[in-house]
């Protein structure tokens, strides 16, 4: 996001990042972690699961916010958003 | 692979028996989000785990039971009302959430249901409501709206359903709510509010089920119907449950309908109790 000046309370107010973990073993596919996601950070691959489903993936990790929706949206609990890494 | 020194670990999978993980139910099944919102309602509400009981009947919804790593009852079909009145009674400390579905909870089990808001007995039931036994193949369920097709209507549904929000709140429930699987925020509180009431509380999900139900409904994948309900809802906190009834791809009326406090059961029980002692004790004295 380009800022023509710089607020205040930037530090204090500044999006998270966050990095997203999706189990392989456990998702199935659903797409919903993929559509809701407000950034498309997600999105399906033409990769099988173990069982046979498509498996959801990570495109651009950079635009996650770790707003954690996808996290409890997934009906598997495949998907874990950790913010630990930031700085 | 979830790579273990980096993620610190799920708030919900220490409540989750991890060993039966992946679960059985379809893709896109809506009844895992919502057993994940109860499991982060429960440190939420800061709810001591310990404490809580939770009771299923039988169905894809009853399978909650089985997949929590708290003290749980799986029980028979229609039956998980019952035997939460049991534990409360016996334990009024325990905090007992009934897990069930729709056919489960109030075609089987709708006797039970109904006198259990008329006591105000104080538990949370959570109704997983997808309109049909998915289990068993997609029967037509009694909250199925008109016309909605199902493995035994395959012409459309004549039956008139349920208005499970107006039926609990008629019946004298403290607490009562609907909300999608898409609602998940507002789901998450919606659960905890309710642990943390007394009396009896009532919450409605209304669920994809894909599979069965949704296939028959031309919302063949879980998406679909999420999309659905993106379209079609409409959040009405305090509206009058009367007017919450659903229509096949109709508009579905969300939020939170009731929330009133009433003395509950164990209350009345206890009242009634000490009073019976303090007479008998009285006549004794004479
Ligand atoms: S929501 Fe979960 S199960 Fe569905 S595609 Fe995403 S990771 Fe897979
Ligand atoms: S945490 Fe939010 S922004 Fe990040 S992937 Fe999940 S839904 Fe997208
Ligand atoms: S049959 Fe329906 S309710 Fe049962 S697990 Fe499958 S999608 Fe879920």
């Amino acid at each position: 996001m380009k800022l023509w000046r710089k607020p205040f309370d930037y530090a204090e107010k500044a999006t998270t990042s966050g990095q997203v973990f999706i189990d392989e073993e456990r998702c199935k596919g659903c797409g919903y972690c993929v559509e809701f996601c407000p950034r498309e950070v997600l999105k399906m691959s033409t990769e099988l699961s173990p069982k046979g489903y498509n498996l959801a993936v990570v495109q651009d990790e950079s635009k996650c916010l770790a707003c954690g929706f996808c996290e409890v949206i997934c009906p598997e609990f495949a998907i874990r958003i950790s913010t630990t890494n930031e700085k | 692979m979830i790579d273990a020194m980096n993620v610190e670990e799920p708030s919900i999978e220490k409540y989750l028996r991890q060993d039966r993980l992946p679960h059985i139910w379809c893709s896109g099944c809506g009844i895992g989000p919502v057993a994940g919102c109860f499991l982060r309602a429960i440190d939420r509400e800061e709810i001591d785990p310990d404490r809580i009981a939770v009771v299923s009947g039988i169905g894809c919804t009853g399978r909650v039971a089985g997949y929590v790593k708290l003290d749980s009852f799986h029980t028979t079909h229609g039956r998980a009302i019952p035997f939460a009145t049991g534990l409360i009674l016996a334990n009024p400390e325990l905090n007992v959430v009934v897990f069930s579905g729709d056919g489960d909870l109030v075609a089987i089990g709708g006797n039970h249901l109904i006198h259990a808001a008329r006591r105000n007995i104080d538990m949370t039931v959570i109704c997983v409501n997808n309109f049909n036994y998915g289990m068993t193949g997609g029967q037509v369920g009694p909250t199925a709206p008109l016309e909605a097709r199902t493995t035994t209507t395959p012409y459309g549904n004549f039956e008139f359903p349920f208005n499970l929000p107006y039926l609990v709140s008629a019946s004298g429930a403290s607490y009562v709510a609907r909300w999608t699987v898409l609602h998940i925020r507002q789901l998450e509180k919606a659960i905890a509010e309710a642990m943390t009431k007394p009396g009896f509380s009532f919450i409605e999900v209304i669920a994809p089920c894909p599979v069965v139900y949704g296939r028959m409904n031309k919302e063949p994948k879980g998406l679909d119907s999420m999309y659905y309900y993106q379209e079609k809802s409409v959040i009405r906190n305090g509206a009058d449950p009367k007017d919450a009834d659903l229509e096949l791809n109709g508009p579905i009326v969300v939020g939170k309908f009731v929330d009133v406090q009433r003395p509950t059961l164990w209350d009345h029980l206890r009242e009634v109790s000490s009073r019976a002692q303090e007479k008998a004790k009285a006549r004794a004295k004479v």
